[in-house]
């Protein structure tokens, strides 16, 4: 499964693109593959801030939920409305499918996260479930 | 279906719509004595506070509400139909007798406010029941306020912090095992706990060594469930008990199991300080399609001062009444005194019983699930091979390298006459199936149990799809649960 | 023991099946110094004619066959008799809750046309299948405006039920939710300037009754436009459910927490009741409790499903909207039935009915006594004020197996010797008649006692 070259990746699955001070976040493909059909997204508002490592929202399937950790620390500018009414997009496509953009307060982050030939070794070892 | 056994059951399919679909303007059920006062304006009296329209409430005839209903009762399995093998559920029979009883006038249609002076029946019919539960909890004093199972352990974690705070040494958080039911932690959050898990042992039980390391002065309590969801019997109780104790903290017991205990064991003397029961699990009052439940707590005399009020009163000349003077009460946790009719129903229950018969129960249930245990062991994968009480946890391991999953498995067991059991709980088994027969069924359906499990191990084996593809007999098939969950519809429109 | 299906033979073959000689060895995970070795001290095994005979003896204890004014939060409504019919029906009796979709399409269904009714009569765009009681649902509408809004504090009108107030106080403590009690003026109603004054920046939300504990008719409107100007959400709080039929529902709250016992559900001692939540759309994802949703199956049949069941205990854990785990659903069937029974004919009639014993009743008491918060509308329920303690004129009451109004003083001591009557459509002209002349005879012996010294001194 190919993850894209210029995304960086975390433990919980979410997968970051930077582009200069602002990035763009979403959920992988494995992610979405584990929790099933997506029913809900639970995205925080535009202007509030998200931290590192702290939880920010969550994805819903129809059994199970998942909370959404910030692969980095910075203010929500845009948030993709299509996903309130189709959440199903990261499902069919989660790798094109953003769930935010943010402003980076700290682009420094990023270097501690996966890139995506660890982040596929971190998924397979986990055990092809 | 290859291996269609001696017993299963067919739906009645009645394309019966939704009863707004009947309705016509014009067509009534209804019919009111004439008005024996003076007529009103109502606009003269409500002015704007008018209602103007009711919109699309139905109008059917009498007729009509009694086909609609009746045929949607029979879409609908029951354990009047047969058995419900959920795990920690406790489906047991539904006494008629405790219907006829709460039925009666006095009982019935007595209004909670009424004078203490009319009012004695309901009173002693409180108390006795209270004295009855603190017997065979071996608890010193209780509550019957709580309307659930979940509202009993909101009112019991309420008691466990008004003692801390009692004490000047409010604590932060609550120790829940893994393998809890959801409400455990929902409730500790409400109560404003913090929640930490606490890690079960390779027997399935609470890992006393993790117990002694995260056990310190911020904890308030333990929140058991004994036996535990796996249906074993907690046998380092003391210890456990002991090392709460020893550190001021209270343990709490979910009450949900009892009917593996009742009349052969107390949790008041094995160390438990504050506990709720189900009455509608272990005594017995129906489910009703989801409730209503009933949810006492009993606790130690330690946690007396705090319980909800008002508590039931003994006075000097004999009668009964409720005192309301508790400066130290948690408060209240809901209007009124509790379920009452589920007072009336669990004590006529415990009347028919008397002690010989909640002890004969008990024996029952245990032995009915060590039955199943037994019969199915070798077919289903086993995870701990701790002794089993009154109900026995596999998993779907074998049948899942076939892509059979135990949601599969609980589905293809309604084309063979039975309610699916437990799926996918407790979450400390990976594809559990948890099954808990109760005291109701003979060796008969039990048997009939067995051998429906046993042909649908043996489905997987040969022909998987019909499992998964599973149920094939009822009148819907699978719902989509996704669509439901995208795009809500909760009502009907026209 | 005549519940359990088994013979000895049965219990010997299974033990033998089992590997255990004796049920003793069943129980040996049970640490002996435990194990009960005595029977429990209860009451001996009872024949089903002696339990019956038992209850009938708590039944007579209880007052069977009085009459009551009683209202305040629980009402005497005539029930039809088909509701019994139809809910003793073992597959509804019986059944558990509808977690497999399949094989529990009878309550699924039932449970969405209720839904639907309480969505119509209240006036919302969805409702639950139902909470504990009116005073839980009060409380954790109140949890869910806070929720929404992010804010903590809570303002509570006076006029709402008490015991609906300490409930909301025992859940909101431990939230660490201030709550702010605001008075009822001479009207009986939260008049808006008082709430004005009683609302902050902090506030989640504004709580009030309609018709309130004393039968008078809230100016929701007005209340519900200051509460909203400061952000703050309206939930209002709906005990009798029977006033829908002609009162217009509180169209501008945010959250409805109703009880539907009045809709068919037996007084039995205060439960079990039927409380319900209903809100606009837009919240629904907050709301806690059970909800049924439509949905179609793999053949494109219509059938139901619980839904939502992310908020909910089992799977979201401590980060549940509530930890509510049972709904009400045989006591929401009962007022399901009721609902269809009376339906949107019936429900008019029936409220009217109540309208107009209870305006007769007030007026007749009103020449004798003083009736309070005349300057609002009121449904079912008035407030008195006698010279004589209430508790003296219903024990007079009593003998003549009357139940007299629920005196006010415990709740409300500075309306001294106050009571709140209530009038349903079961509430007799003569019934009313004799308590008046009760209340009647209570007052010219008041004032004929007065006069006495006078007549003495001349």
């Amino acid at each position: 499964m190919p993850y894209p070259a210029d995304f960086r990746y975390t433990k919980e699955h979410e997968w970051i693109k930077a582009d200069g001070a602002t990035a763009t976040i979403g959920i992988t493909s494995y992610a979405q593959e584990s929790l099933g059909d997506i029913v809900f997204v639970d995205l925080p508002k535009v202007g509030s801030d998200i931290t590192v490592g702290k939880t920010f929202g969550s994805v819903e399937s129809v059994k199970a939920v998942s909370d959404l950790y910030a692969p980095a620390s910075g203010t929500v500018t845009e948030v993709n409305a299509e996903l309130a009414t189709a959440p199903e997009k990261i499902n069919k496509d989660a790798h094109n499918s953003w769930m935010l953009k943010i402003k980076l307060s700290n682009p420094d982050d990023l270097k501690s996260l996966l890139s995506p030939a660890d982040y596929e070794k971190f998924v397979s070892e986990e055990g092809g479930h | 279906m290859k291996h269609m056994t001696r017993k299963a059951t067919r739906h009645v399919n009645q394309n019966e719509g939704l009863i707004f679909e009947k309705s016509s303007p014009g067509k009534a059920a209804w019919k009111l004595a004439p008005l024996d006062v003076p007529d009103v304006d109502t606009k003269k009296l409500l002015g704007s506070s008018e209602r103007r329209d009711l919109g699309n409430m139905p109008e059917v005839s009498e007729i009509e509400i009694i086909r609609h209903f009746t045929r949607l009762s029979t879409w609908n399995y029951a354990i009047d139909l047969g058995m419900y093998p959920l795990g920690s559920c406790t489906m047991k029979y539904n006494p008629r007798v405790n219907e006829a009883v709460s039925r009666l006038d006095g009982i019935a249609n007595a209004h909670p406010y009424q004078p203490e002076k009319i009012s004695q029946g309901a009173l002693r019919i409180i108390k006795i029941l209270g004295d009855c539960l603190l017997e065979i909890t071996g608890m010193d004093a209780i509550t019957l306020q709580p309307a659930a199972g979940a509202h009993g352990e909101l009112t019991g974690l309420l008691l466990v912090r008004a003692y801390h705070d009692s004490k000047g040494k409010p604590r932060k958080k609550v120790l829940i095992p893994d393998s809890a039911h959801g409400t455990n932690p929902a409730t500790a959050a409400m109560v404003g706990y913090a929640v930490e898990n606490l890690k079960s042992n390779a027997q399935g039980m609470v890992d006393i060594s993790a117990l002694e390391s995260q056990m310190n002065d911020e904890v308030a309590a333990l929140m058991l469930t004994n036996p535990n969801t796996l249906g074993v019997f907690e046998q380092e109780i003391h210890k456990i008990a002991d090392i709460l104790h020893a550190k001021g903290g209270l343990l709490y017991m979910d009450g949900a199991n009892m009917n593996a205990l009742v009349g052969k064991v107390r949790p008041g003397d094995f160390g438990v300080d504050v506990m709720h029961l189900n009455l509608h699990k272990t005594f017995s009052t129906p489910h009703g399609g989801g409730g209503p439940g009933s949810g006492p707590v009993a606790v130690k005399k330690v946690l007396e001062p705090f319980l909800p009020k008002p508590v039931l009163l003994s006075k000097p000349e004999g009668t009964l009444g409720f005192d309301y003077d508790r400066p130290q009460s948690i408060g209240r946790v809901r209007s009124f005194y509790g379920n009452f009719g589920m007072f009336v129903r669990a004590l006529a229950y415990i009347l028919a019983n008397g002690p010989d018969g909640l002890r004969q129960t008990t024996e029952d249930a245990v032995l009915n699930a060590n039955y199943i245990r037994k019969g199915l062991e070798g077919v289903y994968d086993l995870p701990y091979s701790s002794a089993s009480m009154h109900e026995v946890v596999f998993s779907d391991k074998l049948q899942a390298k076939k892509g059979a999953r135990t949601m599969d498995i609980a589905k293809r067991l309604i084309d063979y006459g039975f309610h699916p059991y437990t799926t996918a709980f407790p979450l400390i088994v990976p594809g559990a199936m948890m099954i808990e027969p109760t005291e109701s069924e003979s060796k008969e359906e039990l048997d009939l149990f067995l051998e429906a499990m046993n042909a649908i191990a043996q489905e997987v084996e040969e022909d998987a799809e019909i499992v998964k593809t599973a149920p094939h007999s009822t009148r819907v098939s699978r719902l989509d649960e996704t669509a439901a969950a995208r795009k809500p519809v909760l009502r009907w429109k026209p | 023991m005549r519940y359990l299906p088994k013979s000895p033979a049965d219990r010997k073959a299974m033990l033998k099946a089992i590997g255990a000689l004796s049920i003793d060895d069943l129980f040996a995970p049970i640490p002996g110094e435990y194990r009960l070795n005595r029977d429990l001290k209860i009451p001996r095994q009872m024949a089903e004619s002696e339990i019956v005979d038992w209850f009938r003896e708590r039944s007579r204890e209880n007052g069977d066959g009085h009459v009551t004014f009683l209202g305040a939060g629980a009402y005497y409504h005539y029930r039809p008799v088909i509701i019994d019919s139809l809910i003793s029906r073992g597959e509804f009796l019986t059944a558990y809750t509808p977690y497999q979709a399949e094989i529990s399409q009878g309550t699924l269904q039932s449970i969405f046309e209720f839904q639907t009714m309480i969505s119509e009569l209240t006036g919302m765009e969805v409702a639950n299948a139902s909470m504990y009681d009116g005073s839980t649902a009060a409380a954790e509408a109140v949890m869910m405006a806070a929720r929404l809004t992010g804010r903590r504090s809570v303002t509570v009108a006076r006029s709402v039920h008490p015991e609906y107030r300490e409930v909301l106080a025992t859940y909101a403590f431990h939230q660490g939710m201030p709550l702010t009690t605001v008075a009822f003026a001479e009207s009986g109603r939260v008049e808006p300037k008082q709430l004005e004054n009683a609302i902050t920046s902090d506030t989640a939300c504004v709580l009030i009754q309609s018709p309130n504990f004393f039968g008078t008719i809230e100016d929701v409107e007005a209340l519900g436009a200051i509460a909203h100007a400061k952000g703050a959400m309206l939930v209002v709080a709906i005990p009798e459910a029977v006033s829908l039929g002609i009162v217009e529902p509180p169209r501008s709250a945010d959250v409805i927490a109703m009880e539907a016992q009045s809709f068919g559900v037996p007084l039995g001692f205060g439960g079990p009741y039927c409380g319900v939540i209903a809100t606009r759309e837009q919240f629904v994802r907050q709301m806690p409790g059970r909800l049924v949703g439509q949905t179609t199956d793999r053949n494109g049949k219509r059938g139901f499903v619980l839904t939502l069941a992310t908020r909910e205990q089992h799977i979201r854990r401590e980060k549940a909207t509530s930890n509510i785990c049972t709904n009400q659903a045989l006591i929401a069937l009962m007022a399901n039935i009721f609902m269809t029974v009376y339906g949107k004919v019936g429900l008019k009639e029936l409220a009217r009915q109540n309208l107009a014993k209870t305006a007769y009743a007030a007026q007749q008491f009103g020449r004798h006594a003083t009736v309070l918060f005349s300057g609002g509308p009121r449904f079912n329920e008035f407030v008195i004020q006698t010279s004589e303690d209430p508790y003296a004129i219903n024990s007079r009451l009593l003998g003549h197996k009357i139940v007299g109004g629920l005196p006010l003083k415990k709740f409300y001591p500075e309306l001294g010797n106050a009571s709140l009557w209530c009038c349903t459509e079961l509430t007799s002209r003569s019934m009313i008649d004799t308590a008046v002349g009760h209340v009647a005879d209570s007052e010219r012996s008041v004032r004929s006692a007065r006069e006495e010294p006078e007549e003495v001194a001349r």
